[in-house]
């Protein structure tokens, strides 16, 4: 990356990490206070930006359009609660060392995949291998018999389908249709505690950041030229030598592993995880926050995510009625009138004025690097 | 008709002591209404039975009455008149009320109602009056010209197995040819006699029983079969029954769960036809096809209403204007949403699906708001209600029936349409291709349109459908689309052929294996299925090849 975008991303870190929580800190009365449920709602949007940077590697530059990453973002979430489910102990309702989901269900002992997830160093590792071993197995069943185009799209929104079916059931011993929920602390600090929240929240940004900088890096070597590449012509990829399989199969397992580090980090800071979160619906609209920030621009994605979620929540308690139209016609207007997204139609814009000072005219769009970028070393 | 002749006059000459005895109000029938007056609930109770046990239609009418509280008392000249109430008016300030006589319903003119006193039917005095009335009803059941209400009847009887009964059931027996009705009156015979005290009855009741795979009997069978104090031939009679049951209780299911991977198979054809066509012609995911079946479901809907407020009397034929017009309203939103915005987008799959799928936000969203997020209520007419009797134990729903015999009759109709018509011609010749058709004159676009509008149309078809099987609600299409998905994706977009297929064998594989792993698993197991299967087949069972394959 040049040493511009690197300091970009310092100074993003910066006023999010550093900027934010401090505002959160100041006193109610201060007019830079930032309410603990902003702050929040921000960790949220950002841990919603990790997923949509992955699900945009895979869309806008692979051109792989899953409608299934729910099902990725459920499983990391899954993990964390299982983990901190676990943390709860004896200080559940009805105080019993089970979960208490698992004593309504009259489950006697404590099912066998969910031991593990008592150390946290399990847990950790199960947030990214969990995720990465299903897209791996998906995906190269899915990719080796050249499903692609709308078949993928289809056969992932099918996937979507039955995790949540399958995540619903009371027997799979993971909470049903509540799902896993009433967490009180972290690696034993209290989840209620404000300071508890703003930890996760700069960690949020931090595994926002790191998940930025390894899709730049990824877009930008070898292997993004042909990510690119099998987007725009998958067969004259082939042609020339290179195995498409592996490519796509590669940038699916880490799209699925940055939507289970996604998960793992939203479970602790909403509280709840439930199979609601990781149905058909779910999954198309994480699509639709990449389109409309703009597939193929890293930034756009994270944008889109941002943006449209903060639409939602102000949509959702204001008018609860128009939220699903509108987010409708944002599926419709989006692909129809601004197909690179927000970003690209500023990008667009900042080249419509000339006299903007030289710095802005030509400041790097990740968007159309593509076609215009000249190799840099 | 001789013999059935005979029958009316013996039965006229069995009946014929009671109706005459009836006829005139005997002294104990004329105390019966005096104590009915009365506040003794137990002489109450005793004139209820007297009234009943005539057995005289007039006097359960009377009773009938009575238990709705029509019936009145006032006094004449020291002595209490007993009368039935009929039609109500007001003149004046005064409510007026037709009186009749108890018995034969004699109109004795009319009077204000404050110079009668209700007869009140308390809920003890409706206990009494209830066996007498139901007795009754199940005799006049046992007459009706509907076989189906016959046969209910008669498994009334047979749940009852009151050993009383067997003459009703006999003489019933005797004038009916029907043969569902026939059997479940046999059964319900069996059934009554097993209960019977002497055991030579039960042991030819329980052989009769087996013969007539008679499921409603294994409790009793089995409770005789482990009866101690009965004899050993007695038991083994039940045990061979029970055997005998449970092996025909197989053949049923299996007859049962064929027929059940059939209906949802069609189901899956009605929906996946659609999506297939404009999916193999035009390369368009069309994510709204669930929509359009809910719009379909919401426009019969509609019509239902529209008939039951201004044509009640040909309620039943609303399903039958219900379908074009489903097929139409589904078919015109097919249109717009094509030419309004689809058309934009040809050649670029991806987006046209996420188009879409916002286009079915907008219509699930819409119709929540405008009908409401409660499911709404469609009846059912009455000539898709019930069922046709194949095996005894086994009755196949007429709905059932319907949806399989729409879904063929829409293939075949599909065919004719492609291979027969010019449009058919060239919606083919646009399928294979489109640049070189439109360089020969075809409209391509026009022929996108109508392709369009067909497959909304079918959409609309078999929302239509769904209505007489299924919830009606605004998330009506989500419940069903991925499975529809399936069908398509495993058909392959080359012919119609492969879609049927896929329907066939996704519908038979899901209801093969609900059973032994629950429905939720069974989706599961499709998915699975179809993503082993598209290893060996990545575009499905038939493929476009050669030069209309995906380059």
């Amino acid at each position: 990356m040049p040493k511009r975008e690197w300091l970009a991303v310092l100074a993003a870190v910066i006023a999010l990490a550093v900027v934010l929580p401090a505002c959160n800190a100041l006193p109610a009365g201060s007019p830079l206070h930032v309410s603990n449920f902003t702050l929040n709602l921000f960790g949220k949007f950002l841990t919603y930006a990790i997923l949509a940077l992955g699900l945009d590697l895979l869309w806008g530059y692979a051109g792989v359009l899953s409608l299934g990453h729910g099902v990725f973002f459920g499983l990391g979430a899954y993990a964390m609660g299982m983990h901190l489910m676990l943390e709860i102990g004896t200080k559940s309702v009805y105080q019993t060392a089970l979960p208490d989901f698992m004593v309504w269900n009259r489950v006697t002992a404590l099912p066998l995949f969910w031991r593990p997830f008592y150390s946290a160093w399990f847990t950790l590792l199960a947030i990214v291998v969990v995720p990465a071993l299903a897209a791996l197995v998906f995906g190269f069943l899915a990719f080796r018999s050249r499903v692609r185009g709308v078949y993928f799209s289809i056969i992932t929104q099918a996937l979507a389908l039955s995790a949540w079916l399958v995540f619903n059931r009371n027997e799979m011993n993971l909470g049903g249709t509540n799902g896993l929920a009433d967490f009180k602390t972290i690696l034993g600090f209290s989840l209620s505690a404000p300071a508890t929240q703003r930890g996760l929240y700069v960690v949020t940004v931090l595994a926002l950041a790191a998940a930025y900088v390894l899709c730049r890096w990824i877009t930008r070597s070898r292997a993004g030229k042909v990510l690119v590449a099998i987007r725009d012509s998958e067969t004259r990829v082939l042609f020339s030598g290179y195995s498409p399989v592996q490519y796509k199969l590669f940038v699916f397992v880490v799209s699925a592993v940055l939507a289970g580090v996604a998960g793992a980090l939203y479970a602790p800071q909403v509280g709840i995880i439930t199979p609601a979160k990781i149905g058909v619906l779910p999954s198309i609209e994480m699509v639709v926050w990449v389109a409309a920030g703009g597939r193929g621009t890293l930034v756009g994605a994270m944008l889109g995510a941002f943006g449209v979620n903060w639409i939602q929540s102000w949509l959702t308690t204001s008018y609860p009625d128009l939220w699903l139209l509108f987010l409708g016609a944002l599926f419709m207007g989006v692909v129809l009138f601004i197909p690179d997204g927000v970003v690209g139609v500023a990008a667009r814009l900042a080249q419509r004025l000339p006299r903007w000072p030289a710095a802005l005219r030509h400041r790097e769009m990740p968007g159309s690097e593509a076609a215009t970028r000249t190799p840099t070393p | 008709m001789i013999r059935a002749l005979a029958l009316v006059l013996f039965v006229a000459w069995l009946t014929a002591p009671a109706v005459s005895h009836a006829a005139a109000p005997a002294a104990d029938v004329e105390r019966a209404l005096a104590d009915l007056a009365g506040a003794d609930a137990d002489r109450r109770d005793a004139a209820v039975a007297t009234l009943g046990g005539t057995g005289d239609p007039k006097w359960l009418a009377f009773l009938g009455a009575l238990r709705d509280g029509n019936v009145y008392a006032r006094k004449v000249g020291g002595k209490v008149e007993i009368l039935v109430g009929g039609a109500r008016s007001t003149k004046g300030d005064q409510d007026l009320i037709e009186i009749k006589a108890p018995y034969d319903g004699a109109a004795l003119g009319v009077v204000p109602v404050a110079g009668l006193s209700e007869v009140a039917a308390d809920r003890r005095l409706r206990i009494a009056i209830k066996p007498f009335l139901e007795a009754d009803e199940t005799r006049v059941q046992l007459k009706d010209p509907d076989p189906g209400v016959r046969r209910g009847a008669a498994i009334r009887l047979g749940n009852q197995a009151d050993p009383a009964k067997v003459a009703v059931i006999e003489e019933a027996l005797a004038g009916e040819h029907d043969r569902w009705v026939r059997h479940a009156l046999l059964e319900a015979l069996a059934l009554t006699q097993l209960a019977s005290t002497d055991a030579g009855v039960r042991t030819a009741a329980a052989h009769a029983l087996g013969g007539l795979h008679s499921l409603s009997a294994t409790a009793a069978l089995v409770r005789l079969a482990g009866e101690a104090s009965v004899s050993a031939g007695e038991r083994a009679a039940a045990a061979a029954a029970i055997k005998k049951i449970e092996r025909w209780t197989i053949l049923t299911t299996a007859v049962e769960t064929a027929f059940q991977g059939a209906s949802l198979a069609s189901i899956l054809l009605l929906m996946a036809l659609g999506l297939a066509i404009v999916f193999g012609i035009m390369g368009v995911i069309n994510m709204a096809h669930g929509e359009l079946m809910a719009l379909g479901a919401y426009a019969t809907f509609v019509v239902q209403n529209v008939f039951r407020e201004r044509w009640p009397q040909y309620f039943d034929a609303y399903f039958l204007v219900a379908l074009p017009v489903s097929f139409l309203v589904a078919a015109l939103v097919g249109v717009v949403l094509e030419r309004g915005v689809i058309r934009r987008l040809y050649g670029r799959p991806l987006e046209t699906l996420l188009l879409t799928w916002g286009a079915s936000l907008i219509i699930q969203q819409g119709l929540r708001l405008w009908f409401g997020a409660a499911n709404v209520d469609v009846a059912s007419p009455s000539w898709l209600s019930g069922g046709v009797a194949v095996m005894a134990g086994l009755t196949l729903p007429w709905n059932r029936v319907f949806i399989m015999a729409l879904a063929a009759v829409s293939v075949a109709a599909m065919y004719w349409l492609l291979f027969r018509t010019g449009a058919g011609l060239r919606i083919r010749a646009v399928t294979q291709n489109r640049p070189m058709s439109a360089c020969l004159g075809v409209r391509a676009g026009r022929v996108d349109a109508l392709t369009f509008a067909l497959g909304a149309g079918l959409a609309g078809l078999a929302g239509c459908a769904l209505t007489q099987i299924g919830n009606v609600g605004p998330s009506l299409g989500q419940n069903y689309i991925v499975d529809s998905f399936m069908v398509v994706v495993t058909g392959g977009v080359g012919k119609l052929a492969g879609t049927i297929l896929a329907a066939a064998g996704i519908g038979g594989l899901n209801k093969g294996i609900e059973p032994a792993l629950g429905a939720v698993f069974a989706k599961v197991a499709i998915l699975v299925a179809v993503m082993l299967f598209l290893q060996r087949r990545p575009a499905g069972l038939f493929a476009a090849r050669g030069r209309n394959a995906e380059a």
